[in-house]
């Protein structure tokens, strides 16, 4: 709010660049004045830096890219050239990923299966932290609000890499093992465990490798789909969840601080119980922000590379492997980077699927928004 | 209201959020204590915030230059050049772009923000090729203009500016432009300094993810130290590629000078911050 009343204190009459005002006279007398005369013109020229990059660095791109999905560049020749090295293949990349028997499906389908773990565990795990960091937060009687708040939403605008080093010296330099020491017990050893959390709960029931864990699903068994995030993974998952509830705390506050206070007294005035507000007056009333971090989850999920990147790389065993990772390792480290783009797309149009289905599922039929209708207003307070 | 919360209630609280806080926190203590430790401290003592002997090793290590592997003035300085430039041009862009979609009338504004906003919804992820074959295609790999060219607009900022456009009444631009001010005369002294407010958000945001960046410049160099900031300089380190070792006093300075600019940014700034944050700047 405070945006409006800045804006009502104009600086209308200040002194400088008495350039642009005498190239604005001659452009007047061109263009004939008028109050909309020149609009064209300026909108075009305002707007075309970004047309120009956008569409030098990421529209066209994007076709390119396409284009070499369909062949098999190897990092040297022309890529457009069509020549040795630059071969049109069709889809080969692509159901190679799905069809091909070999490395880089196996591969592919385990970056598939451990970043689908992943996904599992990461999405809800920060959607619950966050909306419970925000009622706290949000508790009416509470002081130092301020502290809390900024303490949980700090580590959301570090760098990736930064928290990466400071994660690994806390799970591989001894921390996290030396506190679980004070309390006897053993930590794993996480950076190198590849063992699924999944697999070590039917071990746990005595449960190894069984029969009908054999199907193959892609080329890789259905135990194998059934692993669960490996130890490695778990770490990786902490992370994120770690670095991202500050930000999605901040949604969930400011669209608790939205909601009618006269609900939440008529509410407390029936005698319902805290447990029944939450569960019958709040969350019906934030389901916009819910979704909305569901789906900001489930997009940014999907993409982890950075992560990967410093802790390991893909190890132990292919466990920590991502498709975006998976897709830059194909192309920059192995040249194939046809099939990397392949991967890259196939990546993009999960995405685009997940967040679809999950619009379809989450929304009721007479509710629903476009993803980014609601106009937020900034937290206060 | 519920002031009158019962005292179970507040204690249960205020347990809770002290606990989060102190996980949230101490990582970020252990690692200020340990860029003052030793190898062989950080190693059998790693919990302790205290570190015993006092070591400034890892710091001369950095500054001093004495490791031939660890370029990290050049590090430093292509973090601050490229952030200033990128940041600057982000803003100036990105502000001329939302008012014209916001406030000029032109053919083909509609078609311009239907493309924006299916640019926003593209994955990250799905660039990484893309952006190598423009660069490499331009004859520009592994050049300051390719890690800086393809930075200097932003679709969701050019997103931010337009909805903050949108919410400012058109009446004070529209005295300005009768009494002959021209459109861009308009912009730059009348609507800029109105846009204050989102202007900060705006630069918070440019600086921030500029600084922060790291797949963009590993796809568009080659990643020699020439061309590393720091935070493709510390990916590298951390990484192992400079056979450092585990050394982790070393990595966790480096990590911390690579937060220090945007942590002191976001403690004077925070509340624009946290305005950026509800506008849909939301960290890949």
């Amino acid at each position: 709010m405070s945006d409006i009343s800045d804006a009502a204190v104009p600086a209308v009459d200040r002194p400088h660049d008495s350039r642009a005002s005498r190239t604005s006279a001659r452009r007047t007398a061109r263009f004939g004045g008028g109050l909309r005369g020149p609009e064209g013109i300026m909108g075009w020229l305002f707007v075309s830096p970004l047309v120009l990059i956008l569409g030098l660095f990421l529209v066209i791109p994007i076709a390119m890219a396409l284009w070499v999905s369909l062949t098999n560049w190897n990092g040297s020749a022309n890529p457009f050239g069509g020549g040795q090295g630059a071969e049109f293949v069709g889809i080969k990349n692509y159901s190679d990923l799905f069809f091909k028997d070999g490395l880089t499906r196996a591969n592919f389908m385990q970056s598939i299966s451990n970043t689908f773990w992943y996904v599992i565990a990461v999405v809800p795990l920060q959607t619950v932290i966050s909306l419970a960091l925000a009622l706290l937060v949000n508790a009416k009687f509470l002081k130092a609000r301020s502290f809390f708040r900024t303490a949980f939403y700090f580590p959301s605008v570090t760098s990736s890499i930064a928290i990466s080093t400071v994660f690994l010296f806390l799970f591989g330099g001894g921390v996290i093992n030396g506190f679980l020491k004070l309390i006897g017990v053993t930590g794993p050893n996480w950076f190198n465990d590849d063992r699924g959390l999944v697999h070590l709960l039917f071990n746990a029931v005595g449960v190894d490798n069984p029969s009908w864990g054999k199907a193959e699903i892609f080329g890789r068994s259905l135990w194998d789909w059934l692993s669960g995030p490996s130890v490695a993974m778990s770490v990786i998952i902490i992370l994120v969840v770690w670095t991202t509830s500050g930000t999605f705390m901040l949604m969930f506050i400011a669209s608790l601080q939205d909601l009618p206070v006269e609900v939440d007294e008529a509410a407390a005035l029936d005698g319902t119980t805290n447990r029944q507000r939450l569960r019958y007056v709040t969350i019906p009333m934030i389901k916009p922000t819910i979704f909305l971090v569901l789906t900001l989850g489930l997009i940014g999920t999907w993409q982890v590379f950075d992560q990967i990147y410093v802790m390991g790389g893909g190890n132990p065993n292919g466990t920590t492997l991502s498709p975006a990772y998976l897709s830059y390792k194909q192309s920059f480290a192995n040249f194939k980077y046809g099939s990397g783009a392949a991967m890259a797309f196939v990546v993009f149009a999960i995405i685009i699927v997940l967040t679809s289905v999950q619009r379809w599922v989450l929304t009721d039929k007479d509710d629903r928004k476009p993803l980014f209708g609601r106009r937020r207003k900034g937290a206060s307070a | 209201m519920t002031k009158n919360a019962s005292p179970l209630r507040r204690f249960l609280t205020y347990g809770a959020l002290v606990l989060f806080a102190v996980v949230f926190l101490y990582p970020f203590f252990i690692q200020i204590a340990t860029s003052f430790k030793s190898d062989a401290d950080a190693a059998n003592s790693a919990i302790s915030l205290i570190p015993n002997p006092f070591s400034g090793q890892a710091w001369s290590t950095l500054f001093g230059g004495g490791s031939k592997s660890v370029a990290f003035p050049t590090w430093l300085k292509n973090s601050v050049v490229i952030a200033l430039i990128v940041t600057v041009a982000r803003v100036f862009f990105d502000s001329l772009a939302g008012y014209a979609l916001s406030r000029l009338r032109f053919k083909g504004r509609g078609f311009v923000f239907a493309a924006l906003l299916a640019v926003m919804a593209v994955p990250g992820v799905a660039l990484l090729i893309p952006k190598f074959l423009m660069v490499n295609y331009l004859g520009i790999y592994d050049t300051y203009t390719a890690m800086i060219l393809p930075l200097i607009v932003d679709a969701a900022g050019v997103f931010i500016m337009k909805q903050f456009f949108d919410s400012v009444p058109v009446s004070i631009e529209e005295a300005a432009r009768m009494d002959g001010a021209s459109i861009f005369r308009t912009f730059w002294s009348v609507v800029l300094p109105m846009a204050r407010p989102a202007l900060i958000t705006l630069t918070i945001l440019s600086f921030q993810g500029s600084w922060n960046e790291f797949s963009h410049f590993l796809v568009v160099t080659k990643g020699t130290p020439e061309h590393q900031t720091l935070v493709t300089g510390l990916a590298s380190l951390t990484s192992g590629q400079l056979g450092a070792g585990t050394q982790y006093p070393l990595k966790l300075t480096a990590a911390l000078l690579t937060t220090i600019p945007v942590a002191v940014l976001f403690f004077s700034l925070q509340r624009y911050f946290i305005r950026g944050a509800n506008e849909g700047g939301v960290k890949g």
